[in-house]
């Protein structure tokens, strides 16, 4: 049995499609990332798998559960972090915790454990109120207040978004430890960055997923021939390269620019040839394997 | 006016009570400059933006920002200055040409301009089927482009950027930041917040704040040498990865 089992999900908000016939599996014990960028229907997608939005078509299992009939148990074995900080901003850092534990029937004594290892980061701060809080301590917080009732699936809405690298990185220690218990995470992000650290993902992209896979899979599946383009004067080159023939696309990637081919249209040594043409000797080029961030703009491309 | 610099800032400190929030920083921005300015979350670089834009005093320090005192003229650095938030700033429920008469007005811009400016910019922007829609219909991408270009409806010296790719999908990311490139070939100094580290290499020069204060600055190619780092990922995380204080 798959831990997450969605099938033909369809929702339209209005006349607005957000979502347009998703279907993916999730297995126990993973980290599932959905990635993708705003507006492309992560949260409708969460909502709905989290049991709080009927889809118009469609249907699901979380745990062998259906998402639509047995919405109150799904709900007791899940744990979810919405996007937007949902604590209660008056009570303190206890009482959150006290709160989220007793709402599932439980009590924080009981499951201390399982959340011990970030709580103790936040614990010497357990009178301060949650509105107080800094960022980086408010994301633990939240973390806890969603591991308290032991969840087996644990639903995280872009929980790095707005988050500087570093803090990012702390976080997805955590999840590898989450995972290591035994959890089921289900993940979203906008930052292709983090695709590396899933151990499956969806990419999803105006509300259809547009590719799915290990990020190994989904990177022996790019289809092009791409070269890594450094130096020299880089802006202009960049405008005369994508007009060249044979080239897919060219965009910056940090110092250098990423260029796709079709070996069957051009090749190297034309590339080579237009790039000294054009005064740029000095680059350096190589041949490249692609990136989850290649792979998702060719995808979103097609 | 200095002709050279965009931004002269020296030994700038923004205080809340006994928190140091801005902690004696000096930097200078070129003409036409694009200037990265990093920092991990709490660093300080809201507040010290937001006494750059005119919105706030400093504590001590002074400096100038398009050639204004930055303590006495405040007003005219609003309105020499584009400013960019993460959230767009457009009006949901006017049109696209509502809201760029609705800036051009508050920058004072006269009735003839802004027809003759509103027509350009649709026209670049490849929106001229769209004046008439809400803002709040449009794809993420174009309300960007949008809000980036009424950004510089007046034609101020210096454009502040505050996480402008926040979200956005990787292939607008890029031609936004092309779109970057163009307003700074055109003379324009481009003041930019990002969380993308990829990004940073794009700048013609970073600054990371710690703590409050500024601990590098340089090119992207200069820090990554002096940090013996191969990214501006692992120059950041070096750098920022310091820090003492939270949020």
């Amino acid at each position: 049995m798959k831990t997450i089992e969605i099938s033909g999900i369809s929702k339209n908000y209005g006349q607005v499609p957000a979502l347009r016939d998703i279907s993916l599996e999730v297995n126990q014990g993973e980290i599932f990332g959905l990635i993708g960028p705003d507006g492309a229907g992560k949260t409708t997608l969460f909502r709905i798998m989290t049991t709080l939005m009927l889809a118009d078509t469609g249907s699901g299992t979380i745990c062998g559960m259906d998402i639509v009939r047995d919405y109150s148990r799904i709900r007791k074995i899940i744990g979810y972090m919405p996007g937007r900080f949902s604590l209660y901003q008056d009570l303190s850092v206890r009482e959150n915790l006290e709160y989220f534990a007793t709402l599932f029937g439980s009590t924080v004594g009981k499951n201390y454990d399982s959340i011990k290892e970030i709580y103790s980061q936040i614990e010497p701060f357990e009178k301060r109120r949650a509105g107080k809080l800094s960022g980086g301590m408010k994301q633990k917080l939240a973390l806890c207040c969603a591991l308290v009732h032991k969840p087996s699936v644990l639903f995280l809405d872009e929980p790095t978004t707005g988050v500087d690298a570093v803090s990012r990185s702390e976080f997805w220690k955590m999840l590898d430890r989450i995972r290591k218990s035994g959890v089921t995470v289900f993940v979203s992000t906008p930052y292709m960055d983090e695709a590396s650290l899933c151990d499956r993902l969806a990419m999803i992209r105006e509300g259809r997923i547009i590719g799915t896979g290990t990020p190994e899979q989904i990177i022996s599946a790019y289809p092009y021939r791409l070269l890594s383009v450094a130096g020299g004067n880089m802006y202009p080159l960049l405008k005369i390269l994508r007009n060249t023939e044979g080239v897919i696309s060219c965009f910056s990637f940090g110092n250098a620019l990423h260029l796709a081919y079709d070996p069957e249209k051009t090749g190297l040594p034309a590339i080579l040839a237009k790039i000294r043409e054009n005064g740029s000797e000095d680059c350096r080029i190589r041949e490249i394997t692609p990136g989850i961030e290649d792979c998702f703009m060719q995808l979103a491309g097609k | 006016m200095n002709t050279e610099y965009a931004i002269r800032i020296r030994n700038l400190v923004k205080k809340f009570g006994d928190f140091t929030a801005v902690d004696n920083i000096t930097f200078d921005v070129r003409k036409g400059e694009i200037f990265g300015f990093l920092g991990a979350n709490g660093a300080g670089k809201t507040t010290a933006m937001r006494i750059l834009c005119g919105l706030s005093r400093p504590t001590s320090g002074s400096g100038t920002v398009a050639g204004f005192d930055i303590c006495r003229e405040q007003e005219k650095i609003k309105r020499n200055i584009g400013y960019m938030s993460q959230k767009f700033s457009l009006y949901p429920d006017l049109t696209v040409r509502e809201n760029i008469r609705l800036f051009g007005g508050i920058y004072g811009l006269k009735d003839r301009e802004i027809k003759e400016k509103t027509e350009r910019m649709l026209d670049m922007l490849e929106m001229k089927d769209a004046g008439g829609r809400f803002a709040a219909e449009l794809p993420l991408g174009w309300k960007q482009k949008l809000s980036f270009s009424i950004a510089l409806v007046h034609s101020p010296r210096i454009i502040f950027l505050d996480e402008p790719t926040g979200g956005v999908d990787p292939e607008t990311r890029r031609r936004f930041w092309e779109l970057i490139y163009d307003t700074a070939g055109n003379g324009t100094t481009v003041f930019v917040t990002t969380h993308y580290m990829d990004e940073a290499e794009y700048c013609d020069r970073v600054s990371i704040m710690v703590d409050g204060r500024i601990d590098a600055m340089d090119s992207p190619a200069g820090l990554k040498e002096r940090f013996a780092a191969r990214s501006m990922d692992e120059v950041f995380r070096i750098v920022a990865g310091k820090a003492v204080r939270e949020e």
